[in-house]
C-alpha cells in the first residue's frame, strides 16, 4: 500500500482501550482521504441529530495519502467531527508538522470515542499508544501544554493541543498544535474538551510509502518550479505572508470595519502587511515541506508569537475599530494561548461592541472594560476573558450567533449557519458571497476562495459586481478546494497548482491513477456527502443565506458603497449546477452518479 | 491635472508609497508605469478610484491609482 498507511487508530476514552484497523480503501479511493474520507467515516458512525457536545460524538484527526510525503506542502491534517458551533459538519485544517509526524508514526487517522473520567492526553510513538493521565495540563495554556510535553517526552515529539477554551467547552475552541498551528475553526477544541482529552503526542519514525519515488521527484520537481515562478506563491507570500491582503481588500472597499457597519478602514495602513514586515517581522515559518512560507513570527515589546494572518489582524483591527498592530499580535497571540478562533474570536468581540453600541450592553455588564469599538485594551482583555469564561466573557464564548441571540437580535451577528464571517464584504463580491453562504461548514472563506478570480485576478479575473458564471465558479472552487484538503495539501498551493498537478502528485504517490476529473469529482463526492450531513443534522436549504445587513443594507461608504449581496438571484442557478433540487436539496440522481447512493 | 498614484508591496522600494503624479490629456496607466519605471507584468492588480482599471485607461484630474504586484492569502 503506498501513500495510505492503511492502518486506522482507534481510541475509546470511556474505556482506555484502543486498538487498530485495516483502512476502508473503498472508501479512501473515493473520497481520497483528509476531509473527505474523515467526514465519510464520521457519517457512518454517529447519528446526526446528536448534541455535538455529548459522548456520542466522535473526534477524527485524519491526514491524507500525500501527507509526511515530499509533496509541497504535505503535512496537513484535518479535525472532523460533528461541531458544536454550527450543527453542521465540522473539518478544520492545520499545517506545522503534527499530521507529517503522524503520518510517519504508521496511521492514516486516529478516531476518538467516548469520554475519559478526568482530563488525559494521548501518547503516540510508532506502535506503542498509551493514554496518559494529563491532571498537571488541565488550565494550563496552549503553549505551556506543548513546553511541558515536550520537556516530559523529547523535543522531536509534536503536540497537538486545547487550551483553556476547549477544556471550557467554548464553541469556538480551537486545536492547536506545533504551538502556533491552528485547526481553528467550528470549536472542534470543544468536542475535545467535551472528551476530556487535552492533548496528543505523536513521534514518528517511520516513513510514508510512495509507489513510484521516481515519477514523484519529476512530478514536485514541476510543481515546485510552477509554485516558484508564480509571483503570489513565489514572492507575495513568502515576503509579506496573508497580511499583504490588508491594503487590497480595503482599497476595494470590501474590508469590514466595526462589524460590518462600514467596508472602508482609514487606518488599514497602520495594520498592514507592508506595516507588519516594516515594524514587527522577526522571521519567516514554514510548516513541514512547504516551498512558500507564509508563516510569520512577530515580536512586539517583549512578546515574541507566531502569525498574525490576515483574518485575524482584520478582526482584532478593523472589525473591532482598532489600529494598533501591536496590540493585535498580542490578541491574536492570546486567542491561540486560550484555544480560540482568531476569526469567531475577534468578530465575536465586534458584534459585542455594536451591542454595546447599541444599548442592548450595558456598561454596567461590563465589569469595568466598556466595549467601545476601537479601545484596543478592551480588546485584548475581553480576548482573555472570553477564553477564560471569567465575567461577562462567559457570554461571548460561545460565538456572536448566540450572543446576539441571547438580546434577541441574532441578525446582528455577521454568521452563516452561526459561524463568524471572515474578512471579505460579500456586498461587492458577488461570488464570494454565494460561496459563503452555501458553505457546508458555515461561514468561510476557505471552502471556496473567489477572492482569487474576483479581486486578486487568478486564474482570471473576474467582475466581482458581475453575477454572471458565479455559481459554476463557486462550483468548481467548492469541489476543488474540497479535493485538495481530501489530498492534504495545502490550498495555498492552488494559487499556482490545477486539479492535473493533484492527480499527478496522488497517481506518483499511491500507484492509483487519476486524472483532474477524477480530482474535480472526488471533490464533489465530499461536498455532497457534507450536505447529506447536515440535512439529516437538522440544518435546513434555508440556512444556506448571509446575515439581513449584507442583503438588505447597502455598503455606506468607499467605493463599494450601495451594494447588496444578491444571493436570491445566484442560488436557484447554484442549485441548478450542483444538480439538486430547486429547494437546494441533493437529488438521488446526482447521488447515484457521484456513486453515493 | 493631477493625479494620485498608490503603491503596494513591492513596488513601494525606491519609490515610496504616495505620489502626487502631473499628468496631461488623454494620458493613461501606461504612461504612469512607464515615468515609474514599473514593468507591465508587475502590474497584477490595478485599481481607479477602487475599481477595477486597465493600463489603456483614460485619467482624469483627480483620479486615485492603486498597484499592487501579484499578490494574494487567505
Amino acid at each position: 500500500m503506498y501513500g495510505y498507511n492503511n492502518k486506522v487508530l482507534r481510541v475509546n476514552l470511556t474505556e482506555k482501550s484502543f486498538k487498530t484497523e485495516a483502512l476502508n480503501l473503498d472508501l479512501a479511493k473515493k473520497f481520497l482521504g483528509g476531509r473527505g474520507l474523515g467526514e465519510k467515516y464520521l457519517m457512518d458512525e454517529i447519528d446526526p441529530t446528536i448534541d455535538a457536545l455529548s459522548t456520542e460524538n466522535k473526534l477524527i484527526f485524519v491526514t491524507g495519502p500525500l501527507s509526511g510525503t515530499p509533496t509541497p506542502t504535505g503535512g496537513r491534517y484535518m479535525v472532523v467531527t460533528k461541531s458544536p458551533l454550527t450543527g453542521t459538519v465540522a473539518s478544520s485544517n492545520s499545517g506545522g508538522r503534527w499530521g507529517a509526524e503522524l503520518k510517519m508514526a504508521g496511521y492514516d487517522m486516529i478516531i476518538i470515542e467516548g469520554k475519559a473520567d478526568k482530563p488525559v492526553y494521548i501518547y503516540i510513538q510508532d506502535d506503542e499508544v498509551t493514554i496518559k493521565d494529563a491532571g498537571h495540563l488541565w488550565g494550563k495554556y496552549t503553549s505551556e501544554t506543548t513546553e511541558i510535553l515536550t520537556k516530559e517526552l523529547g523535543d522531536k515529539v509534536k503536540i497537538a493541543n486545547i487550551g483553556p477554551a476547549g477544556e471550557k467547552l467554548s464553541r469556538i475552541a480551537s486545536v492547536m498544535n506545533d504551538l502556533d498551528r491552528a485547526a481553528g475553526r467550528s470549536g472542534v477544541g470543544a468536542v475535545m474538551g467535551s472528551k476530556n482529552l487535552k492533548a496528543i503526542a505523536v513521534r514518528g519514525t517511520g516513513k510514508v510509502a510512495v509507489a513510484s519515488p521516481d515519477k514523484l521527484k519529476e512530478v514536485v520537481a514541476s510543481c515546485n518550479k510552477k509554485i516558484r515562478e508564480n509571483g503570489v506563491t513565489g514572492q507575495g507570500l513568502p515576503t509579506y505572508g496573508t497580511a499583504v491582503l490588508v491594503n487590497i481588500i480595503n482599497e476595494n472597499g470590501v474590508f469590514p470595519k466595526h462589524n460590518f457597519q462600514e467596508s472602508s478602514f482609514s487606518e488599514a495602513e497602520a495594520i498592514s502587511g507592508e506595516t507588519l514586515a516594516d515594524k514587527y517581522l522577526i522571521k519567516r515559518v514554514g510548516c513541514y515541506g512547504c516551498p512558500i512560507a507564509c508563516g510569520r513570527h512577530c515580536k512586539v515589546d517583549d512578546l515574541e508569537a507566531g502569525g498574525p494572518e490576515y483574518e485575524t489582524i482584520w478582526g482584532f483591527g478593523a472589525d473591532c475599530g482598532v489600529s494598533d498592530l501591536g496590540m493585535v499580535i498580542k490578541a491574536n497571540f492570546w486567542s491561540n494561548e486560550m484555544g480560540m478562533d482568531t476569526i469567531s474570536a475577534s468578530t465575536t468581540i465586534a458584534a459585542a461592541m455594536e451591542l454595546y453600541q447599541k444599548g442592548y450592553i450595558k456598561e454596567e455588564d461590563t465589569d469595568g472594560m466598556p466595549l467601545e469599538f476601537g479601545n484596543a485594551e478592551a480588546v485584548l482583555e475581553w480576548t482573555k476573558r472570553m477564553g477564560l469564561r471569567e465575567g461577562f466573557g462567559d457570554k461571548l464564548a460561545d460565538g456572536s450567533y448566540r450572543l446576539c441571540d441571547s438580546y434577541g437580535v441574532p441578525e446582528l451577528s455577521m454568521s452563516v449557519k452561526k459561524q463568524e464571517l471572515p474578512a471579505y464584504d460579500p456586498r461587492a463580491i458577488q461570488g464570494q458571497g454565494l460561496a459563503y453562504a452555501t458553505s457546508n461548514r458555515g461561514g468561510c472563506h476557505v471552502r471556496a476562495y473567489l477572492i482569487s478570480p474576483e479581486i486578486l485576478g487568478l486564474p482570471e479575473k473576474l467582475d466581482r459586481f458581475s453575477l454572471e458564471g458565479k455559481s459554476t465558479w463557486v462550483k468548481i472552487f467548492q469541489d476543488l478546494t474540497a479535493a485538495i484538503d481530501a489530498t492534504g495539501l495545502c490550498l495555498f498551493t492552488s494559487f499556482a497548482l490545477g486539479a492535473d498537478d493533484y492527480a499527478a502528485l496522488y497517481s506518483a504517490v499511491t500507484g492509483i491513477e487519476i486524472t483532474g476529473e477524477d480530482v474535480l469529482l472526488a471533490g464533489e463526492r465530499v461536498w455532497n456527502i457534507e450536505k447529506v450531513f447536515n440535512l439529516a443534522a437538522g440544518i435546513t436549504p434555508a440556512e444556506d443565506t448571509l446575515p439581513k445587513r449584507l442583503l438588505e443594507e447597502g455598503i455606506t461608504d468607499g467605493p463599494s458603497k450601495g451594494n447588496v449581496a444578491r444571493l436570491s438571484e445566484l442560488l436557484p442557478a447554484y442549485y441548478a449546477e450542483r444538480g439538486w433540487n430547486e429547494e437546494g436539496i441533493p437529488t438521488d440522481e446526482r447521488l447515484q452518479l457521484l456513486g453515493l447512493k | 491635472m493631477e493625479i494620485k498614484v498608490r503603491l503596494f508591496a513591492t513596488l513601494r522600494e525606491n519609490r515610496g508609497k504616495e505620489l502626487m503624479i502631473k499628468i496631461a490629456n488623454g494620458d493613461t496607466v501606461n504612461q504612469i508605469i512607464a515615468e515609474l519605471n514599473i514593468e507591465k507584468e508587475e502590474v497584477a492588480i490595478l485599481l481607479i478610484n477602487g475599481r477595477d482599471g486597465l493600463l489603456d485607461t483614460p485619467l482624469k484630474e483627480g483620479d486615485v491609482v492603486s498597484i499592487f504586484p501579484p499578490v494574494g492569502g487567505g
